[in-house]
């Protein structure tokens, strides 16, 4: 499968105290590691994005933690309030170690 | 095998009860109704809706996004990418979503998108064909397709392309397969009622190719005539194969002035 790409929808800038929604979405297969391989009947390992992280300014602001029952290409939606400018930085943690990771940047005015 | 012969017997007598409910449905759907003809959106649950309305939300603009990507790679011994005949997309591809399948003089049949793509890849940038429902056909169609949303879908069906129409209405007239039934079967006579536990659409092609919930991922029209052959019981046509590029046609014709909506989200 092709690396997993994700996509963040934050907005460029916002006033004092507003109260922003973030969206992210990210392509992945989400395998829930309970499926057969129809020819082998062997089973196929799980491989999930297991923790989802926002950080702002470096510091943590949301996470999720993903179980096998989270569909593909999985969508988060999420609020926060807009205090000082910075950036954000979300991460997705793959079960293989992998990591996915994309900015965005927030002005405060 | 007898459930399934209860269960088709149950639709049937869903018919009777449920017309009347069918016909008083008067939301206003604007686009998405042209006459009697409604898209499959209109039957979609509201939450489905919603994840279609928003192209962020919208899990197959993922795949728009590659075909985007692709759109611009250059790829073949002649040294080409798709970009470099057909400059933007936006432009040249405004059209083609809307009035795909064509009849394709040099082969004397029809073609649709995904062919068409590929032989472009072959005999213009000498590359390799894609294969059918891979990532980069299915993200290529999708975002081809894409260039053309809302445009009321047009095709052509008289002159060489006529008697592929006709047999493409044959094929949707035909019952088939162990359970005897033909796509008017559902999607005619029981638009707008239940088997079993999903609702039945008019089977409209306007959205493909469509990310199903489902399938999880984007899949094309012909892997949708797939599964519905395979569902009435009978052996499945290959994907690309001429009967569904035909039912393709008729099924456009049958959806005609219906707005591209590709990529539609479906349950």
């Amino acid at each position: 499968m092709a690396k997993p790409k994700p996509r963040v929808k934050v907005p460029k800038t916002a006033a004092k105290g507003e109260v922003l929604e973030i969206k992210t979405l990210i392509t992945h297969k989400m395998e829930s590691g309970q499926r057969k391989d129809k020819k082998t009947g062997e089973k196929i390992p799980q491989k999930i994005i297991n923790k989802f992280v926002c950080a702002f300014n470096g510091k943590e602001v949301f996470s999720a933690d993903w179980h096998p029952a989270i569909s593909a290409n999985p969508f988060m939606s999420f609020y926060a309030v807009a205090t000082e400018s910075g950036t954000f930085e979300f991460t997705w943690t793959d079960d293989d170690g992998s990591v996915y990771s994309k900015t965005a940047q927030l002005t405060v005015e | 095998m007898r459930r399934i012969a209860l269960a088709a017997v149950a639709a049937s007598g869903l018919t009777v009860m449920l017309a009347g409910t069918a016909l008083t449905d008067e939301t206003n759907w604007g686009a998405y109704e042209v006459g009697d003809k409604r898209s499959g959106y209109t039957y979609a649950a509201a939450e489905t809706r919603s994840i279609q309305d928003d192209d962020f939300e919208n899990p197959a603009m993922l795949w728009v996004d590659t075909g985007q990507e692709l759109w611009d790679t250059v790829e073949g011994e002649a040294g080409k990418a798709c970009a470099s005949c057909h400059d933007d997309a936006a432009v040249s591809m405004a059209e083609v979503g809307a009035i795909y399948p064509v009849y394709y003089e040099p082969r004397g049949k029809l073609i649709n998108i995904e062919q068409r793509i590929n032989l472009c890849r072959t005999e213009n940038m000498k590359a390799k064909a894609w294969k059918w429902e891979s990532r980069e056909l299915l993200s290529m169609t999708a975002f081809v397709r894409n260039q053309a949303r809302g445009r009321p879908v047009a095709v052509k069906i008289d002159g060489p392309a006529a008697p592929f129409y006709e047999k493409g209405k044959e094929f949707y007239y035909q019952r088939r397969g162990q359970l005897d039934m033909a796509c008017k079967s559902c999607h005619e006579d029981n638009a707008g009622n239940m088997i079993r536990a999903n609702l039945l659409s008019q089977g409209q092609s306007n959205g493909f190719p469509t990310y199903r919930l489902k399938w999880q991922k984007v899949g094309s029209l012909h892997r949708r005539f797939r599964g519905c052959n395979s569902q009435v019981r009978a052996t499945p046509y290959k994907a690309g194969s001429d009967e569904y590029v035909n039912l393709e046609l008729f099924l456009a014709d049958r959806g005609r002035g219906l707005p591209v909506e590709t990529p539609a989200v479906r349950n």
